[in-house]
C-alpha cells in the first residue's frame, strides 16, 4: 500500500477519542505500517470539540491530514460530522455515531441543534454509515465502550485483520474492562459489515 | 512501564513520551519542570522510570535552577516547560550559558504555534540566538528520542546548556520509535569548587563571556558536519531549507525536491547553506512562526523567499506549504456549514463556576490568571476582564488600584488558582502588602493543577512521584506575608460566598479569599457515592433562565412553542423550561439556590458519572 490512508476522528471531549486513536494507531504499527497520529491536549479539551488525525502507510511524513483528503471519518457525535466537512471529499466514507451531545449554545437555548445532519451529509454525496454506538454500548452494559464500538465499525474498512486489533485491546486495556470492550468492538464491526453486504 | 521494553523493540510513542524514553536512555538522573501544554507528559512519563529523580517545581525558573545545580554536581539533568515557561526561566538560562555545565544539561521548550492551549505564539528559537546556546529541533517522535541523546553529548562536549525545541505537532504526535541502549555522563558526580566558572561576578563573567564566543564559533564549525544537518538531494529546480515539523510538511508537499534539513536550529551551518543555495535554482525557507532561518540566510547575502509566501502566524500544514509555494488555487472543498459552536467550558460540578457567578453580580473588574478558570471569561459567566501570564492577576489588579486611587475600592478583584499562586502569585501579594494596597485576592483552591491534567503542586503536598505530604498551607502563608484578613470558604455554598465577597472587596486593607473545593475531575470526586444529583420539577419552572446563567453543561433549555407550552400546563407565553441532564450532573448543587421558584431539587443519590 503505497498510498497513505487518512483517518479522521472527531467528537466531544470525554468520549474516549484519544484512546480509540491509540488503539487504531497501535494496530496499524503492529500490522507493519508506518503511522503518525496527532491530537491536541489542554484547554482545547474541556468539553470542546476534539479531533484526531491518523495517517498510515509505507512511509508517513506529515502528521496532519490535508483538507479534503480524509479517506475515512469517524464522528463520535452526530453534529461534529458536519463541523469537519472541509476535511472530506465525495469519496470519503463517514461513520457517524447517532448520539447527540448538546453544545453549550444549544443547551442554553441560544442556538438550535440542526435537525437534518444526515440529509446535509448525504446531499454532498458522502457514503454514510450511521452507527447507534451509544445504544450498542448500553446494550452490553458499558456506556463508556462507545469508543470501541466505533473502532470496531472503522475496522471494517481497514486492511488490518481482527486479530491485530484484539491483541492491541488486550494489551492496552485493564483486564476488568477488556471483555466488554472486545464485545463492543465486535458489535461495531458487525453493524458496519451488515451495511456493506446490503449495498 | 515503558522502560521495561527491550532494546530494538518498536513502540508507538508521542513526542513527549519519546523525550522521556530519550532521557532514560541518555542516563538523565535529575529532571524538573512545571506543567504546561504541550510539555507536561514528558515528566509524567519520566517519573515512571524507577531510579530517575523527577519533580514538579513551583515554577520554571526554579526547575531550571534545580537542573543546573544537578549539572554542577555532575549529573545529566533535564528541565521541561512550555514556551512561555522559558520566559520565567530566562534569567538562569542566560547566565547558565556563561557558566556552562558539568553534567549535560538540556532544557526542553515546547512551543505552541496556533495557540491551541496558550496565551501567545512566541517562537523560542529566538532564545537560542539571544542566550547564545545551541538548539536542537526534532521533526517527530523518533527524532525527539535520538536528538535528546545527542543533545546531552553536545552539552558535555561543548560545556553548554542545550535548548531542545518541540512544537505541539511534535510533542503530541505519536509515531514509531525504536528502543535504544542506555549511556551515561562523562562527568563524575561530586562537589567540585570552580568559582571562576560557577560564580558569575563581573570579573569572572567577563572571562566566561569570551569563552562563550569561542564556544559559539566551535559550535558553528560543528554544525557544518553535524549529521542531523543534512541535505537530501532531489530535483534542483526548487530547494528548501527547513527544520522541525515544517520539514515533514515540505516532504509531503514536494517529495521530489532538494531539502536542507536543519536538525540543529542554532547556530547555523553557513557553508552548508551557501553550498546548498548555489546548487538549486530557487531557494525557499519553510518554517513556522518567525523568519528565524530566513533572516539568517538573507544576512549571509543568499537570495531566498520565505515569509513573503508563507504565513508567519499559526501552524503550517502540507497543503498550505504547497499552495504558498506554487500559488496554485486550493482544491475544491466542501464549504463549512454554519452550525452551533462547541467551545470548551468549565465542567459540570466545577467549584469555580459558582464563585464566578457571584463575582459577575458585583460588576467588578476581574484581573484573571492562567488555568481552567480562564474559561470564565466566556459567555454566559463573562466574568474575567484580563489574563496575561502566570501570576499576573495580583500585580495587574494592584497596578489598577494604584492608578485609580481610593475610588477603585470595591471595584477590582484578582482571581488566581492554587497552583498559579504557588508559581508566581505570592510575589504579587507581597507587593500588595508591602506597598500598602487594599486589593482583594481570590485564590481558587481546587487542590490540583487542573488544566494541564491534574498535576499535584506545593499546596497539595503530593509529589510527582506520588509521595503524600501536608502541603503548603495557603492560609498560613498569606498571613505570614502580612495579610490580616484571610477567609476560607466553600465555593459550592453560594449565599455565603456572595456575602464574604461583598464584605471583603469593600475592605480598605489587603484581603485574601480562599475558595476551597476539589476539582470535580479528581478521582476521589468522580468516585464519590453520595452525589446529590439534581433535577428540575418542570411544573415549577417558569422559564426565567436564571439557572442557565451559570453555564453548567448539565443544565439544558427545552424550547416550547405556544402550543406545547399550553399542553404542558404552562402559560402560552412561556418560551421553554430548564432540564437537568442527570447523567452529566455532578451534584454540586450550585444551581439550586439560583431558582426562586424552588424548581431545582435533589433527585437522590446518583451513580458516579461516567468519564468515557
Amino acid at each position: 500500500m503505497d498510498k497513505v490512508m487518512n483517518l479522521f476522528l472527531c467528537g466531544v471531549g470525554g468520549q474516549g477519542i484519544l484512546l480509540a486513536s491509540e488503539v487504531i494507531s497501535s494496530a496499524c504499527m503492529n500490522a507493519g505500517f508506518d503511522v503518525k497520529q496527532s491530537e491536541v491536549h489542554g484547554m482545547a479539551q474541556r468539553g470542546g470539540s476534539v479531533i484526531s488525525h491518523i495517517r498510515f502507510g509505507r512511509k508517513v511524513y506529515s502528521p496532519l491530514i490535508e483538507a479534503g483528503s480524509a479517506d475515512l471519518v469517524v464522528s463520535f457525535e452526530m453534529l461534529e460530522a458536519l463541523r469537519y466537512l472541509p476535511y472530506m471529499n465525495k469519496d470519503t466514507k463517514v461513520i457517524v455515531n447517532t448520539q447527540k451531545i448538546l453544545p453549550a449554545p444549544v443547551a442554553t437555548g441560544m442556538d438550535t441543534y440542526p435537525a437534518d445532519v444526515f440529509a446535509q451529509l448525504s446531499q454532498r454525496g458522502l457514503s454514510l454509515f450511521p452507527v447507534d454506538a451509544f445504544d450498542i454500548a448500553q446494550s452490553i452494559g458499558e456506556t463508556r465502550a462507545v469508543n470501541m464500538v466505533l473502532v470496531g465499525a472503522l475496522s471494517a474498512f481497514l486492511p488490518l485483520d481482527e486479530q491485530t486489533f484484539m491483541q492491541v485491546i488486550e494489551k492496552r486495556l485493564p483486564e476488568k474492562i477488556r471483555k466488554v470492550n472486545i464485545e463492543a468492538f465486535l458489535k461495531g464491526k458487525e453493524t458496519v459489515k451488515g451495511m456493506l453486504t446490503k449495498t | 512501564m515503558i522502560n521495561k521494553k527491550n532494546i530494538g523493540e518498536k513502540v508507538l510513542l508521542s513526542g513527549n513520551e519519546a523525550i522521556a524514553q530519550g532521557a532514560f536512555e541518555a542516563g538523565v538522573s535529575v529532571a524538573s519542570g512545571y506543567p504546561g501544554t504541550p510539555s507536561t507528559e514528558i515528566l509524567e512519563n519520566l517519573c515512571t522510570y524507577g531510579d530517575i529523580y523527577t519533580e514538579w517545581a513551583p515554577n520554571e525558573k526554579v526547575a531550571l535552577e534545580v537542573a543546573l545545580g544537578a549539572s554542577f554536581a555532575g549529573a545529566r539533568a533535564l528541565a521541561t516547560m512550555k514556551h512561555v515557561g522559558l520566559n520565567v526561566a530566562a534569567d538562569p538560562l542566560f547566565t547558565a550559558a556563561y557558566t556552562g555545565v558539568k553534567g549535560g544539561l538540556v532544557i526542553v521548550t515546547a512551543d505552541d504555534p496556533e495557540m491551541h492551549s496558550s496565551q501567545n505564539e512566541q517562537d523560542n528559537r529566538n532564545y537560542a540566538y539571544a542566550a547564545k546556546v545551541p538548539m536542537l529541533e526534532p521533526s517527530d517522535a523518533a527524532e525527539a528520542k535520538e536528538f535528546l541523546k545527542i543533545a546531552y553529548r553536545i552539552s558535555e562536549e561543548f560545556d553548554t546548556p542545550v535548548l531542545f525545541r518541540t512544537t505541539t505537532r511534535v510533542a503530541h504526535v505519536k509515531g514509531i520509535i525504536t528502543i535504544g541502549g542506555t549511556e551515561s555522563s562523562k562527568a563524575t558526580l561530586g562537589i567540585e569548587k570552580m568559582p571562576e566558572k560557577f560564580v558569575m561576578l563581573p570579573a569572572h563573567a567577563r572571562r566566561r563571556r569570551v569563552e562563550l564566543e569561542k564556544r559559539m564559533l566551535r559550535l558553528k564549525e560543528f554544525a557544518e558536519t553535524f549529521p542531523e544537518n543534512r541535505i537530501e538531494w532531489g530535483d534542483k529546480t526548487r530547494g528548501f531549507i527547513t527544520s522541525g515539523v515544517s520539514y515533514l510538511y515540505v516532504k509531503e508537499a514536494f517529495p521530489q525536491a532538494s531539502v536542507l534539513k536543519l536538525g540543529m536550529a542554532y547556530p547555523f551551518p553557513d557553508r552548508m547553506i551557501r553550498d546548498f543555495a548555489s546548487e538549486v535554482d530557487e531557494l525557499f525557507i519553510v518554517e513556522e512562526l518567525d523568519p528565524f532561518i530566513e533572516s539568517h540566510v538573507k544576512a549571509l547575502g543568499v537570495e531566498c523567499r520565505g515569509k513573503e509566501l508563507i504565513p508567519a502566524m499559526g501552524e503550517l500544514n502540507s497543503a498550505l506549504v504547497r499552495q504558498s509555494i506554487t500559488c496554485e488555487p486550493a482544491r475544491d472543498l466542501f464549504e463549512p456549514v454554519p452550525i452551533p459552536m462547541r467551545p470548551p467550558n468549565l465542567c459540570a460540578g466545577c467549584p469555580h463556576r459558582g464563585i464566578f457567578h457571584a463575582i459577575s453580580k458585583l460588576k467588578v473588574f476581574v484581573a484573571g490568571d492562567i488555568g481552567c478558570y480562564t474559561l470564565a471569561a466566556l459567555k454566559p459567566l463573562s466574568s474575567m476582564d484580563s489574563c496575561i501570564c502566570m501570576g499576573a492577576s495580583i500585580g495587574t489588579a494592584f497596578g489598577m488600584e494604584k492608578a485609580l486611587g481610593k475610588d477603585s475600592l470595591g471595584k477590582i478583584v484578582a482571581v488566581i488558582g492554587d497552583s498559579t499562586f504557588m508559581h508566581s502569585g505570592i510575589t504579587g501579594l507581597i507587593d500588595v502588602v508591602y506597598n500598602r494596597g487594599f486589593s482583594t485576592v481570590i485564590i481558587l483552591d481546587n487542590r490540583t493543577t487542573g488544566m494541564t491534567g491534574h498535576q499535584p503542586n506545593p499546596s497539595t503536598g503530593t509529589t510527582l512521584g506520588g509521595d503524600k505530604g501536608a502541603g503548603i498551607d495557603i492560609e498560613a502563608l498569606c498571613r505570614a506575608i502580612g495579610v490580616k484578613h484571610v477567609v476560607t470558604l466553600d465555593p459550592h455554598e453560594h449565599e455565603n460566598a456572595v456575602k464574604v465577597l461583598k464584605q471583603e472587596i469593600e475592605r480598605p486593607e489587603p484581603s485574601v479569599i480562599i475558595t476551597r473545593a476539589p476539582c470535580a475531575l479528581l478521582p476521589e470526586m468522580k468516585k464519590r457515592k453520595d452525589k446529590k444529583i439534581h433535577t428540575v420539577i418542570e411544573a415549577n419552572c417558569t422559564g426565567c433562565r436564571s439557572c442557565l446563567r451559570i453555564g453548567c453543561p448539565a443544565i439544558e433549555w427545552v424550547p416550547l412553542t405556544p402550543e406545547e407550552a399550553k399542553q404542558s400546563g404552562y402559560k402560552e407565553t412561556q418560551k421553554g423550561h430548564s432540564h437537568i441532564n442527570m447523567v452529566m450532573c455532578d451534584g454540586c448543587g450550585q444551581c439550586a439556590p439560583l431558582c426562586k421558584f424552588k424548581a431545582i431539587v435533589v433527585a437522590g443519590p446518583g451513580k458516579g458519572k461516567t468519564d468515557g
